[in-house]
């Protein structure tokens, strides 16, 4: 009895082990900033030097952070998204332009269109570090008490936006807020 | 010979570090440096160190990690602002927590459960080999 019970065991683990596996993507690692305050930063703006982007400008509110660069395919791949969300969505979006080319990066937005409020440029990806960003595109949400919520790696899509991003935008928002409309696109 | 030999020496001592162009005044310091490069993971390309990848963001981190260490931070100090980041994932040697107890003791368990299975299919054998007067001691002998 147990001859065989055995070996069908051990498959059964087997097929548990590599259904939950090989479902994960080994590319993404989970932010160990879930939860924790949002690492504050002042940068020089994009499109002015002279002007600095902080986040701390944004205490009190709810905003999202994304991470982009002109070399980078997967963000003009959901520039598009970001535009959309940019019309719909009363939530701010800063973004983080890392390790960047300033003259690429105003032209991107020129051409492209600017879906964000404000354009921090961090050409050391010093900023980045502190985020824990190894590839862009990133988009974190972060909470009026400066937490942050959520990270996405990878191109934002309008699926993502609606299955990862509002459900805790809307468990994020005050009642009263949440009346006003968490933006659908 | 003392000569080539030393050439070879320097060749070698070139390749463990020529990555950089930057070197640390200090060489205790770039021992240090050294040892803590090879044990941090490039989160590009996650199966090579930062020590050994050209990738953009390795330089940035190994950057940091040479700061960090003219600063007088600790090897320890150094490896909390990684995970702090990044995550124990960025250490090539995780920490032992109750997440990795499976991880750091599979092969023990592995082990053990493999000499169970040894030990009662040989003592299953025996038992068999003495049941059976009839059966020769030593077949395929004689």
């Amino acid at each position: 009895m147990w001859r065989y019970l055995l070996p069908l065991a051990g498959f059964g683990v087997l097929v548990i082990f590599f259904f939950y596996g090989l479902q994960r993507d080994p590319s993404t690692i989970p932010s160990p900033l879930i939860g924790k305050p949002a690492p504050e930063f002042s940068l020089p703006d994009v499109r002015d030097p002279n002007k600095q982007v902080s986040n701390a400008d944004y205490r009190s509110r709810m905003y999202l952070l994304n991470v982009w660069a002109t070399w980078c395919v997967g963000c003009r791949q959901e520039h598009e998204v970001l535009m959309q969300l940019a019309r719909t969505s009363p939530i701010p979006m800063i973004s983080l332009n890392w390790k960047d080319e300033r003259a690429l990066a105003i032209r991107w937005l020129d051409q492209l269109g600017d879906p964000y409020v404000q354009s921090a440029f961090d050409q050391e990806g010093r900023v980045a570090i502190d985020w824990g960003v190894y590839g862009a595109p990133e988009t974190f949400l972060v909470s009026a008490d400066g937490r942050v919520l959520h990270k996405h790696i990878a191109p934002m899509t309008l699926q993502i936006w609606e299955q990862e991003f509002l459900p805790k935008i809307a468990a994020a928002k005050p009642v009263a807020e949440r009346a006003a409309g968490t933006g659908q696109p | 010979m003392r000569a080539l030999l030393a050439t070879l020496l320097m060749t070698f001592a070139l390749g463990a570090s020529a990555i950089d162009t930057e070197q640390l005044a200090d060489p205790t310091l770039q021992a240090r440096y050294d040892k803590l490069v090879t044990e941090l993971r490039c989160l590009v390309c996650q199966s090579g160190s930062i020590a050994e990848s050209n990738a953009a963001l390795a330089g940035d981190l190994r950057r940091e990690v040479r700061t960090m260490l003219r600063a007088g931070k600790t090897d320890g100090e150094i490896r909390r602002f990684m995970t702090d980041r990044y995550g124990d994932f960025v250490l090539y040697r995780p920490p032992l927590t109750p997440r990795t107890w499976l991880l750091w003791f599979a092969p023990v368990l592995l082990l053990g459960i493999g000499g169970l299975v040894a030990y009662r299919v040989i003592s299953q054998r025996a038992r068999l080999v003495a049941s059976d007067p009839d059966e020769p001691e030593q077949p395929g002998r004689g």
